[in-house]
């Protein structure tokens, strides 16, 4: 077998298997889980809402390491380069995806809960403040010329990790609305046990499918260099040949 | 002591310029002095309401401003091929970069000046915290504006849409900092947040512009030589 035939069987399984670990989920988060005292079945959004905004948290770093990767390799190894460029490219966009879904679900638990669609409470403003950072980076990558874009898109990227921190810690640094950290935030934090087994079936089920996007995007995007390097050598070649 | 005198050189060469022309002055301190026109129309401010909202205008106000003007800042340099000059030149890029910043930084500090007794008769203004605060906040303010701006204003070059590019990337990097600022000046204005807290606001602001100024120079050598 060949290497890219492997590659798509496993990308298949992966596929797959994110989809089996989604219907577990699901089901634990929908129909197992016993619903919540104070916020009946709202409470049920936690299970979408918390793996969607972890992860969102998570993909920058994939981005900005890719890019670093990028920025080292540019003139040493134009090839691997390209890689880690479409890397930080597919990287960026699931970052997009997932903070969305953070934004959209937690806006609907907030209508639920609190009342309010939205709030400009540190948390939430942190939250979207890095949708917009990511949404401006994918900005910044369609405006400029394709030769350059990706060092551009890499230092913008730079710039975007440096400013995730400062405002993720800001929800440590100021009392919210939004509820304390859940995980590793205090004495208090933590979840009841009846809630583990749905909370971590879910969030490994979205932490496989967005690896799964991830890759799909990452092979995608690879395909349209390596076209734009098939079309950029036969120009090439088509110069070269005498004129009849 | 060697870098110092080349950004020295360029800090000179762009404030002569400027002297000569004024172009850049003169259109961000019309602009600005027409945002706070609109404002004070637009929200017809009482005067307890003015101390609070006028911190948030007068940054709004500037930041629209320094963005008008940054979009123009490199393309002199363009147009007399400075910057391939600089590529082969054996100075550090940085140094270019930084006289740039620090020049933009001054014409943004004059702009101040000028605007801040227009503030206070427009909006009736009188200070009712530690006003001395307001000679850390502005600069500290203007810096962490200017810097990033400076740089994505290089960043916007080699682009489409450069205009619509620049605020479309500098909003979003620069919100933490505007927070910083706008909560800071209002919090000295209305004397209604605690000292500390204040504090905090202008440590954060520090800290920011030291974190961003130094990923500007780390990183300006990289886009300038963009291919």
């Amino acid at each position: 077998m060949s290497r890219s035939s492997i590659l798509r069987t496993v990308g298949w399984l992966w596929f797959l298997a994110s989809l089996v670990v989604l219907v577990i989920g699901f089901r634990e988060a929908i129909f197992l889980v016993p619903t919540d005292a104070a916020q009946g079945d709202a409470g049920r959004i936690f299970y979408y809402h918390v793996p969607s905004s972890m992860l969102s948290l998570i993909f920058p770093y994939i981005n900005f390491l890719a890019s670093l990767a990028y920025l080292y390799w540019r003139r040493r190894d134009p090839l691997k380069a390209l890689t880690s460029d479409a890397l930080a490219l597919a990287a960026a966009e699931v970052t997009v995806v997932y903070a969305s879904i953070c934004l959209i679900t937690g806006s609907i638990w907030g209508r639920a809960t609190w009342g309010i669609w939205w709030t400009w409470d540190p948390r939430l403003t942190s939250m979207l403040l890095l949708w917009l950072l990511y949404v401006s980076y994918l900005m910044l990558r369609r405006f400029s010329s394709s030769g350059q874009s990706q060092t551009l898109a890499a230092v913008l990227s730079v710039f975007a990790a440096v400013d995730v921190p400062i405002v993720y810690m800001s929800i440590r640094w100021w009392r919210t609305q939004h509820p304390a950290p859940v995980f590793g935030g205090g004495p208090d934090s933590g979840i009841d046990p009846s809630m583990m087994p749905a909370f971590v079936w879910n969030i490994i089920a979205w932490a496989m499918w967005g690896i799964f996007i991830l890759g799909f995007r990452f092979a995608l995007e690879r395909r349209r260099q390596i076209a734009e390097q098939d079309a950029a050598l036969s120009a090439i070649e088509a110069s070269l040949e005498p004129a009849q | 002591m060697k870098y110092i005198g080349h950004v020295l050189a360029h800090l000179r060469k762009d404030l002569r310029i400027e002297w000569r022309s004024r172009d850049s002055i003169n259109g961000m301190l019309f602009f600005s002095l027409l945002v706070v026109v609109v404002f004070s129309l637009a929200f017809d401010p009482t005067a307890a309401v003015s101390r609070q909202i006028s911190g948030g205008i007068l940054w709004v106000a500037l930041l629209f401003a320094t963005v008008t003007a940054l979009n123009q800042a490199w393309t002199r340099e363009q147009n007399h091929q400075v910057l391939e000059a600089q590529r082969m030149a054996p100075a550090p890029a940085s140094a270019l970069f930084l006289g740039k910043a620090i020049a933009n930084m001054l014409f943004v500090l004059v702009v101040e000046a000028i605007l801040a007794p227009v503030f206070i008769v427009f909006y009736n203004l009188h200070v009712l915290g530690n006003a001395w605060l307001l000679a850390l906040i502005l600069p500290l303010g203007t810096w962490a504006l200017v810097v990033n701006g400076t740089f994505f204003a290089v960043l916007g070059l080699r682009t489409r849409n450069r205009e619509l590019l620049l605020p479309l990337l500098l909003l979003p990097i620069s919100l933490p900092a505007l927070l910083g600022m706008v909560e800071a000046t209002t919090g000295v204005l209305t004397a209604q947040l605690d000292p500390l807290e204040i504090n905090t606001w202008i440590t954060q602001l520090a800290g920011y512009d030291l974190v961003f100024t130094i990923i500007c120079i780390l990183l300006f050598d990289t886009v300038l030589n963009a291919e």
